[in-house]
């Protein structure tokens, strides 16, 4: 700590700070532009000139950028200083001289921290009589819009872009007073982060595209904190409503999680929430689609109209005795629960249909993987980091997980991490401080710290590692406990030879790891392959032995994986949702509840065909899918709150239980939350113990006396009685406008405002003003600071933890000495079949991921579909040598895909990209498929 | 003048040797002139650290315009043991400032002197790699540095093991793609690493952390063609060629309507009128001497009371302005001073970057304001806005010292030619007949 005077005041700050952190920090206004909390200093826009002196005789001072002056001991500025006012207003009339008045029109408008930075100055007054310069506009895809004319220069957009998220097409192009930022032509923005460009630009050259189809002030947003569905990490997000439809989603900071920025899937994949399909009323099947002979449809056809042809709508009133009659004639119910759905629905689900009938909703593959997962973080010795922690990690090893397709954020906190080795070392020998990010990467240059990928296929965080492997999962394993016994001699030998570069990527990664001060190692289900875990937990313990700092972070496959397994109870075993298939089969169930699951992706084909042969199959769901147009008829279906639409708990890979809220009511009027359903049929039941379920908080602290291991979730925010002063937190903001009006067009009277008995928020625009906790934050918005920006007045100090505590309650927690030993079970070589390739599933950040897929924006981006085969195999097979398409043939379901020939793809390895792609159903990979040419396969046909 | 004085203005290290005929001194013609003594000298009998010392005491100071010591930059490259490597030399032969063209002049006659005089840094510096970073216009002098380049590494003064003294000095020429920002250290550090040609911000200095993030040191063209005379004649011979504190010659230049434009090496110290009147010839017939620039385009006017100033690194500061490259533009009685403005301001605001806000929005809204008085479409609060505007483009407000350096011209050329600036507001034309 250093002394520093303001204004002639002492304080007490951190030494290796700059003097804007410092002032904004203290809370001070002090206004900026190219300085951005998490990309730091570049000295650009000259915005937050103050006056330093030399000391206390010193009157004359000199004008000088906050942002570049470190907070060294005795350091005097002032901010109110004349002429560092008189500086900081000329910058602010520069900028003005081109910027175009164009505010109304502008969808930056209301949130701009250019509008915000010129009132601080007090800059009103135009000058000058000269002509804007002004220039063309691109078009840079469905998700970002690029208005360059209103571009102030400060850089932030490249220096996020590519210097800190790793982009190539986005530039700086001329120079004077011509600078353009943009890509070298029209085209799509190639960057999964590309849309934090609408939150990093500090005015409105880049906005969000999706956001303009339907456009919405942010002071007319209905808003409340939640976490983003679309991977497991639990990104945190502040989704926004007007009108019933959900029209952006914005990061929500959280210093432990997200931080500043999160991908496009998370930003943009919520459109499927305003889906015209969605499901809004309860019904019955018409059973169009006879059961026993189930298609694979395309996913035009499963969200088609004519499957809701000849349903029967049930009523008000009808539905709650018709599941009780459903319920009571059941001779035998299972219950098959979802990663995807809340930890309280899935809890309620087990309670409806009883523990040994639960069945966690997991493909079998999956359920061994997740509870290994789950296993291996809370019973090992090693500590599972937060994001926040991998960004700062200085060695890091990926053992099979394609990480920046099925955890985006991740991605880009290993981007970060790749810095921290070479950044250390140029602040130590160069004394360059970590703010100063222009010379930290000039003395930098593109020095990495060591990053090491083994992966089945070339990902895009290849391009900065210092070693990529690709092979077989089992060879990735392999890979994983030669590592893990070059470490450790008490890890377990491995036999068998090695290639020479597979020898070579394990010394290197060994010795990079051994010498890192925070090593990471990082795996996930994604390879779907256990011996790929159990090697990443060899790396990891073997590490662990010399370094107490090592971590181990598993990717979990969705936003609530690892709280379904913390509360899965015996469903949680090696068959999976097979579990409920067998109970149907052998007649010890009738009747199936779906909790928002489609069973398509969960089990082969045959297996689907048995389970919804089940008597009667209730589904609970957003959108028609493939198990809901497979319904035979009379089975019921309910609409089930999609996220913005309900609140609930989910479990991060992290093993961090975050809450997300209602931020609105869906439009239909019955739709409700899958627990909600659960809870009112409970009650109508009259199980025991029913009657103490009704709130939110009561099935919380129920799931946790039953299940003490996610005990904790109650503490992940206040309950629902929490107040401030006597008050709850409002969702609509302070200048929220038209609530008189907003339904003159249905009804004159204004309606009362929907009650949340669940949770502390209001549906309204009364409550409390100031700031409330951090997981109660609705919006980020600060007197004078309208914009995004505002989230420094919400930290305790800038770019540190929201006040309070950054949001979530970690469930997994290493208790010292693990319980779990080294693995032993080292599969051998991986051995290419003559008339089989094993398909493994290839992921893409846009599309393996199916309700940001149905999203119209993340739609358009979607690759098409094709298979992956190494060059030399896709030659082999030699009728394929002059055909494009291949036939994917698993025995009880086949496919016609593109063939894409890789060079990097290993030998007897096909892989299907991008997994999970509309029409992909009934097939859980990895798994042995035959590949013919399909003109072959005609042939044959026409032989036989 | 006496006769030390006239002595000292025989002495011509620099130009004395160059060719009558203007063509580059090969490397024989060099070497009879005694190149490569210097550098044959250093390594076999001097430490860098010697040669260092040499410099340090001659006195040297850079002759790009900042005037900056250079045995003193040189020092504080890291050397010894643990120290970065590699280290880096430039040359900085990204001649733009307007009206200079003195390192044009050493290039195209006597390349080998610059290749020495880098020889001799990067010995001293215990750099391994040497760039010369040249200006893209300058295809003469590219051709005289590519054969004395060729020439050098046949004699084994550059390339592996220098004069089997094993010391090793890879050299190459870059020619710039052309932006004055390139003449700025860190600019040309950043242009030659194929970046944009921004400045960098220091510290950290290029000593610490310069090409690629490694000790560099950039020097002028025409301070790197001092050093082989300085170690070949020692730093008391050098100090003793100045009439003042600085060692050694200067070229010294001057355009405009004078007699004899062009350049000359002189005592440093020599007066601003002994170069106008005694080696440009005074001013043209017709033309009556109004003010001038000192050293190109970024310092602030001097007019007829500033001639008997000494042109060295200090003298001009009580007057306000500085001595610059030492290259003077000087302006005359049928040149409109608002239009010379124009010309200045539009050569800045062009040459901005385009990274810092008052560089890259301040410069044309001045030239904007110039050319609406030249038009006679001026207001009286223009002269206050230029003001204004020179003001607040002060350094340390900007990134970089281009702004401030307009800023020098402009707030200098409206105090002495105010009166010019205030007509073309008040008869709305500019009152200067085309010529």
């Amino acid at each position: 700590m250093v002394t520093v005077y303001i204004d002639g005041k002492p304080y007490q700050v951190k030494a290796e700070r700059n003097m804007l952190d410092v002032c904004l920090s203290l809370g001070m206004d002090l206004p900026y532009f190219c300085w951005h909390p998490a990309m730091h200093s570049v000295g650009a826009c000259r915005q937050c000139a103050v006056k330093q002196f030399r000391d206390e005789n010193d009157k004359k001072g000199k004008i000088v950028m906050a942002c570049m002056t470190p907070a060294a001991e005795g350091t005097r500025i002032s901010l109110k200083d004349p002429e560092a006012m008189e500086f900081r207003a000329s910058v602010i009339e520069w900028l003005m001289l081109n910027h175009p008045h164009d505010c109304p029109v502008c969808d930056e408008g209301g949130e701009c921290h250019l509008q915000d930075m010129t009132v601080m100055t007090g800059h009103a007054y135009r000058r000058t009589r000269f002509k804007k310069r002004t220039h063309k506009n691109q078009y840079l895809g469905p998700l970002v819009n690029h208005e360059m004319n209103r571009c102030i220069q400060c850089y932030r957009c490249v220096r996020f872009y590519n210097d800190y998220a790793g982009g190539r097409d986005l530039g700086v192009f001329g120079a004077h007073d011509n600078v353009y930022f943009g890509r070298h032509e029209d085209g799509v923005l190639e960057s999964e982060f590309s849309g934090n460009l609408v939150e990093v630009c500090p005015t409105g050259v880049f906005t969000d595209r999706v956001l303009k189809k339907q456009y919405t002030r942010k002071w007319d947003l209905q808003t409340a904190p939640s976490i983003c569905v679309h991977c497991s990490m639990g990104c945190n997000i502040i989704p926004g409503e007007r009108y019933g439809t959900l029209r952006r989603i914005r990061n929500r900071y959280n210093g432990e999680v997200n931080g500043y920025f999160i991908c496009d899937r998370g930003r943009y994949g919520f459109e499927f929430i305003n889906s015209p399909e969605r499901i809004g009323e309860p019904y019955l099947s018409s059973g169009d689609v006879p059961s026993g002979d189930i298609l694979l449809l395309s996913g035009k056809e499963a969200g088609d109209a004519k499957i809701l042809k000849g349903r029967k709508i049930l009523k008000e009133g009808e539905v709650l005795p018709h599941l009780r009659a459903v319920i009571g004639g059941a001779k035998g119910i299972i219950g098959i629960g979802s990663p995807r759905a809340s930890l309280e629905a899935n809890y309620l689900l087990g309670r409806l249909v009883g523990p040994e009938n639960f069945h966690p909703g997991f493909s079998a593959a999956e359920s061994v993987l997740v509870r290994q997962m789950v296993s291996i973080l809370s019973d090992g010795p090693v500590r599972t980091p937060s994001l926040k922690e991998m960004a700062h990690a200085d060695a890091v090893l990926v053992l099979g997980e394609d990480i920046p397709n099925t955890a985006p954020i991740l991605g880009l906190a290993l981007r970060q991490a790749v810095r921290q080795k070479p950044m250390e070392r140029v602040i130590r020998e160069m004394k360059i401080p970590q703010w100063h990010d222009y010379a930290i990467r000039d003395a930098m240059q593109e020095e990495r710290g060591p990053l090491f990928m083994a992966t089945a296929a070339g990902g895009r965080l290849d391009g900065i590692a210092a070693g990529v492997f690709h092979a077989a999962p089992d060879d990735i394993a392999r890979l994983g406990f030669r590592v893990a016994r070059a470490l450790s001699p008490n890890a377990p030998p491995i036999e068998g030879s090695f290639t020479e570069d597979a020898l070579s990527f394990a010394d290197r990664a060994a010795k990079a790891l051994r010498e890192a001060k925070r090593p990471l190692v990082v795996s996930g289900t994604g390879a779907g392959s256990l011996a790929v875990l159990q090697a990443a937990a060899n790396v990891a313990r073997a590490l662990w032995e010399g370094n107490r700092n090592a971590a181990l972070s598993l990717v979990a496959p969705e936003c609530n994986s690892v709280g379904l397994a913390l509360i899965g109870g015996p469903g949680i075993n090696n068959m999976g949702i097979k579990d409920a298939v067998k109970a149907v089969a052998e007649g010890r169930a009738d009747t199936v509840i779906i909790l928002e699951n489609d069973v398509f992706d969960r089990l082969d084909l045959p297996d689907v065909q048995a389970l919804l042969r089940a008597r009667q199959v209730v589904v609970l769901d957003h959108l028609p899918n493939h198990t809901i147009s497979s319904l035979h008829a009379g089975c019921v279906v309910l609409p089930a709150a999609a996220f913005a639409q309900g609140s609930g708990t989910l479990v991060s890979s992290e093993g961090r239980a975050q809450r997300f809220y209602k931020v609105f009511n869906a439009p239909s009027g019955r739709t409700a939350e899958s627990w909600r359903w659960l809870r009112d049929l409970l009650v109508d039941l009259g199980r025991p113990g029913s009657e103490s379920l009704f709130s939110l908080d009561e099935v919380l602290s129920a799931m946790g006396r039953e299940f003490p291991a996610v005990r904790g979730a109650v503490e992940a925010a206040p309950a629902a009685d929490y107040r401030i002063e006597g008050m709850k937190v409002p969702r609509q903001p302070h200048r929220y406008s038209g609530r008189t009006a907003i339904r003159a067009d249905i009804d004159v009277h204004e309606p009362k405002p929907h009650e949340d008995a669940d949770t502390p928020l209001s549906f309204s625009m009364e409550g409390f003003e100031g700031q409330p906790p951090a997981p109660l934050t609705s919006r980020f918005w600060a007197p004078g600071w309208n914009s995004v920006q505002s989230v420094n007045k919400f930290q305790s100090e800038v770019g540190g933890p929201l006040r309070g505590v950054d949001p979530g309650r970690r469930l997994i927690e290493v208790t010292g000495m693990g319980r779990v030993s080294y693995f032993t079970d080292i599969p051998g070589p991986f051995t290419p079949r003559a008339d089989e390739f094993l398909v493994v599933p290839l992921y893409h950040v846009f599309g393996s991921e199916r309700l940001s897929a149905m999203s119209p924006g993340i739609g358009e981006l979607v690759p098409p579909p094709h298979v992956v085969l190494n060059k030399t195999d896709a030659e082999s097979i030699k009728a394929l040598s002059d055909m494009k398409e291949a036939r994917i043939d698993f025995g009880f379901a086949s496919f016609r895909l593109q063939v894409r020939p890789d060079p990097l793809m290993p030998r007897g390895v096909a892989g299907l990209f991008p997994y999970g792609f509309p029409g992909l159903h009934g097939v859980v990979l990895p798994a042995w498929g035959k590949i013919t040419a399909p003109e072959n396969a005609r042939r044959e046909k026409e032989e036989k | 003048m006496d006769n030390r004085t006239e002595k000292k203005r025989e002495q011509k290290p620099l130009t004395g040797s160059f060719r009558a005929d203007g063509k580059p001194l090969d490397i024989f013609e060099y070497e009879q002139a005694g190149g490569y003594e210097a550098l044959r000298k250093a390594v076999k009998s001097m430490t860098p650290r010697d040669v260092q010392e040499e410099v340090k005491s001659s006195n040297l100071r850079g002759r790009g315009g900042a005037g900056f010591p250079t045995g003193q930059k040189w020092s504080f490259v890291p050397t010894g043991e643990g120290a970065p490597i590699p280290r880096y030399i430039a040359a900085n032969a990204d001649e733009m400032e307007p009206g200079t063209f003195k390192d044009r002049i050493l290039m195209e006659n006597s390349p080998h002197m610059l290749i020495e005089g880098m020889a001799l840094a990067a010995y001293a510096t215990g750099a391994e790699h040497a760039y010369i970073f040249l200006r893209g216009e300058y295809v003469t002098a590219a051709r005289a540095l590519e054969g004395a380049l060729a020439q050098a590494y046949e004699k084994n003064y550059l390339g592996k093991n220098v004069l089997g003294s094993g010391f090793s000095l890879e050299m190459h020429l870059h020619l710039s793609a052309g932006r004055y920002m390139c003449g700025e250290e860190t600019g040309l550090l950043n242009s030659l690493e194929g970046k944009r040609a921004m400045p960098r911000a220091k510290p950290p200095y290029p000593q610490v952390s310069g090409f690629m993030g490694k000790p560099t040191v950039v020097n002028n063209v025409e301070t790197l063609c001092n050093v082989p005379h300085i170690i070949r004649n020692g730093a008391a011979w050098f100090k003793s060629l100045s009439l003042g504190q600085d060692g050694g010659t200067k070229i010294y230049g001057a355009s405009g309507r004078v007699k004899r434009p062009g350049a000359w090496e002189l005592p440093m110290g020599t007066t601003i009128r002994e170069i106008l009147e005694v080696h440009a010839g005074g001013m043209r017939d017709g033309y009556k001497f109004r003010g001038l620039i000192p050293g190109g385009a970024s310092t602030e006017f001097l007019i007829e009371e500033h001639l008997d100033l000494a042109m060295d690194f200090d003298s001009l500061q009580p007057a306000g302005s500085r001595m610059g490259t030492g290259t003077m533009i000087i302006l005359d009685d049928r040149t409109c001073p608002v239009g010379m403005q124009i010309s200045l301001q539009s050569f800045f605001a062009r040459e901005s970057c385009g990274w810092c806000t008052p560089c890259r929005e301040g410069l044309p809204w001045i030239v904007h304001t110039l050319n609406s008085i030249e038009d006679g479409k001026g207001e009286m609060e223009d002269m206050d806005l230029l003001l204004d505007q020179a003001r607040l483009l002060a350094p340390g407000h900007t990134f970089c010292a281009l702004a401030p350096g307009a800023a020098e011209p402009l707030m200098s050329g409206v105090k002495y030619f105010r009166e010019d600036f205030e007509r073309h507001i008040r008869e709305k034309r500019c009152p200067w007949p085309m010529e």
